[in-house]
């Protein structure tokens, strides 16, 4: 898995959710569903936005909370449709 | 049938986890009605105890008010308890055609279509006027109610940060290929108490070719100079595509809600909304009295201008107490305390001192943002919003909270 699809998804996380003065840091581990940054509501615009970017459709019973919960958990749901 | 031991363990088990998480949802019993001083049996089995009310909905202290109930009598007697039937078989009377003409009049809309709620306003609305070659571009902290009702449309779903205009352009930008999109918002805020920037959404709606729709349930009665909601607050009034609201808060506070607004979307709205379709009418009883509570609210201002009045005076007093307090108008009026503990501590020991209030947390709220939310009616009388400043200031001293801002507050709790 390349560095730029982590920092693509990294960037696209901090634009998305969070506030231009926040002081929350983002990286490949950070909770985003458990921790509140993500709601389930708001996971939509993640999985849009992975979808169009890397040009698959994933399919809801994969677009679990579970699998968006961090950075690496969309990395290893991604690896599923050879995106790296 | 069969109720297997694996079935009822399993619901135990997620019984268990809401309790632990301390988030289950218990009943007070009321053994009074829904007024400013209200008579509450808890814990359950306990005498009933008199406390103040400030976490009622009931913004123009109409719940009880005796034309209302005197209008509710009156439809009981001339129309009845209960129609047996939808609205489009036989469960419509001259009284809700009635209510349906003077809802639409108070909100500036072309017409109005009844619901048994605004929650099933909201699940039926966006169904019926949005397909999946449309967008539906909504506010991150709009109710439930509206978060469900999307998911039944199969419009794209598109969400902006809170009130972020620049983002909500953003979304506009991203999604013109569409063939309608709708701006989708809370009027008011329910846990902050905060005001949508309607004048805003409805110009970059003009600008991006984009419906509005807002759901003004806490704002229909009371906010903007003559009480008709958010629109007339912002100035945008007779501009808005789709309001829903209720008549379960400030107009009454029975039930009921509505779709208000383009003709065409209200109409098709009595063809296709599901939740109109196969729920049973609105009862002659709340229609009566939702008639009386318009020509009320429609005649004077006074009920409005009073919890005007009351909502400065209390976020006043409470800042000067030395409170954090979310600024705003909205008599929506959040105490922040940011620990989930402190909060349910402080609405404990605020009951005991005979004012009811509810600590908020996590998810309700997010997280690390716990708060009591206090609501304030012009059904309260200025010696009750003075005991309930003085009961809050005693707890507030108790727990060493007054004249601390966020920082300071979170280090002696944590989030």
């Amino acid at each position: 898995m390349s560095d730029d699809v982590k920092q693509i998804i990294i960037d696209y996380v901090k634009k998305e959710y969070l506030e231009e003065d926040s002081e929350e840091e983002v990286d490949e581990n950070t909770p985003l569903i458990s921790s509140g940054i993500v709601d389930s509501f708001s996971m939509v615009s993640l999985k849009t936005f992975i979808e169009k970017k890397f040009n698959i459709k994933i399919p809801d019973e994969k677009a679990t909370t579970e699998a968006f919960d961090s950075v690496n958990n969309i990395i290893d749901l991604l690896k599923e449709y050879n995106v790296s | 049938m069969s109720y297997s031991s694996k079935a009822k363990e399993f619901y135990e088990g997620e019984l268990s986890s809401i309790s632990e998480a301390g988030t289950f949802k218990e009943e007070r019993y009321i053994q009074s009605p829904q007024a400013a001083n209200i008579k509450v049996e808890y814990p359950t089995g306990s005498p009933a105890k008199e406390v103040l009310n400030f976490c009622a909905n009931n913004y123009l202290g109409l719940s009880s008010h005796p034309d209302v109930i005197k209008a509710a009598h009156e439809g009981l007697e001339q129309r009845g308890y209960g129609l047996s039937s939808v609205r489009f078989i036989c469960g419509t009377q001259d009284i809700h055609d009635e209510l349906e003409k003077k809802l639409s009049t108070f909100l500036g809309t072309e017409a109005t279509v009844l619901f048994a709620s605004c929650m099933d306003a909201n699940a039926g609305v966006f169904d019926v006027v949005l397909g999946k070659e449309d967008a539906m571009i909504a506010d991150r902290l709009v109710h439930a109610s509206i978060v469900d009702g999307m998911r039944l449309c199969k419009a794209q779903l598109y969400n902006y940060k809170h009130s972020n205009m620049d983002h909500l352009e953003e979304k506009l930008k991203d999604t013109q290929e569409c063939r309608f999109r709708m701006i989708i918002t809370d009027g008011v805020f329910s846990m902050d108490g905060d005001i949508a920037k309607l004048d805003t959404i409805v110009e970059l709606g003009k600008k991006y070719d984009a419906m509005v729709m807002v759901d003004d349930s806490h704002a229909t009665g009371f906010l903007g100079k003559t009480g008709r909601g958010t629109h007339e607050h912002c100035g945008v009034f007779g501009e808005i595509d789709v309001i829903t609201t209720t008549l379960g808060k400030a107009l009454g506070g029975a039930s009921g809600g509505c779709v208000s607004g383009r003709k065409e979307i209200v109409d098709l709205c009595r063809q296709r909304a599901r939740p109109y379709l196969f729920s049973n009418t609105v009862p002659p009883v709340i229609i009566a009295a939702a008639n009386k509570v318009i020509d009320l609210i429609s005649k004077t201002t006074d009920r409005r201008d009073k919890l005007e009045q009351n909502t400065k005076y209390f976020r006043e007093k409470m800042t000067t107490a030395g409170f954090d307090i979310r600024e705003g108008e909205h008599p929506i009026v959040p105490i922040m305390l940011y620990n989930a503990k402190l909060a349910q501590d402080m609405a404990r020991d605020l009951y005991d001192e005979g004012i009811y209030v509810i600590g908020f947390s996590f998810p309700v709220v997010p997280k690390g943002q716990a708060r009591i939310r206090v609501q304030i009616s012009a059904g309260h009388e200025k010696e009750h919003l003075d005991k309930a400043i003085a009961a809050f200031t005693r707890i507030g001293e108790k727990y060493k909270i007054l004249g601390k801002q966020k920082k300071e507050i979170i280090d002696l709790y944590g989030y």
